[in-house]
């Protein structure tokens, strides 16, 4: 899978995009959010207010319930300030 | 048939480029949206930087031009959004429409505004002496949306 990071998330992780491939406890994006807090403190302080960051699976908006495979491009970042 | 035009850029918005590309004999009205880059710090903002999610920015852009061509009688719909450092005052965002009658170009220009504020994947950073800072959302803004689906 292919995890991509924008605006303070990205400051956080230190890198824009990683790939790795999925790993078999992960079904779920809160799932992912928890292996990734697991691997270093980094992901801890990116995903602290859980409640304000939005994610995207290939290209879709998300919810934090919804299904993640390897083959996925998931994105996670904040509310949108475009315009 | 609208003809709809999205262009995210890292090059100047040019509005009379936008709008000769707009003028029509069978249209009587041009309608448009422009968003520039506000000094909110007693004119301490030295510039504002742009980011945004390539591939899904084009298509929300996309989806969100193409559901306002179904909600309005249009001619045609241009959406210009700026990415990279921008200085205040630059152009940040063109929104523009052309209809055979005003209403139809006007309320879709809001319409495009209002859903490119919370759905388009964009990201403001502020830049100060002080260093860079991001912007927060804003509720008024999610609020602003609502309306659409009264």
């Amino acid at each position: 899978m292919k995890i991509r990071y924008f605006a303070w998330l990205r400051d956080h992780t230190g890198h824009g995009q990683e790939e790795m491939p999925c790993p078999s406890h992960v079904k779920t994006i809160s799932d992912l959010i928890s292996h990734l807090e697991d691997q270093d403190q980094k992901y801890k302080m990116a995903f602290a207010q859980k409640q304000v960051i939005r994610v995207a699976i290939n290209h879709e908006f998300a919810s934090i319930d919804d299904a993640v495979t390897d083959q996925d491009e998931i994105a996670f970042f904040p509310p949108v300030t475009g315009g | 048939m609208t003809i709809l035009h999205v262009d995210v850029t890292d090059k100047v918005i040019d509005p009379a480029f936008e709008m000769a590309q707009l003028q029509n004999r069978h249209m009587g009205a041009i309608s448009v949206f422009i968003g520039t880059v506000r000094d909110d710090y007693d004119d301490e903002l030295v510039a504002l930087h742009l980011e945004h999610y390539e591939t899904m920015t084009q298509n929300k852009l996309h989806a969100i031009a193409a559901e306002a061509s179904e909600r309005w009688s249009l001619g045609q719909l241009r959406v210009v959004h700026r990415i990279g450092r921008l200085l205040p005052e630059e152009m940040i965002v063109l929104v523009a429409a052309s209809s055979a009658h005003r209403a139809d170009s006007l309320e879709a220009v809001h319409f495009v505004m209002d859903y490119l504020k919370t759905d388009a994947p964009f990201w403001k950073a502020e830049e100060t002496k002080e260093g860079l800072s991001w912007v927060s959302a804003r509720d008024a803004d999610d609020i602003a949306k609502e309306k659409w689906n009264k």
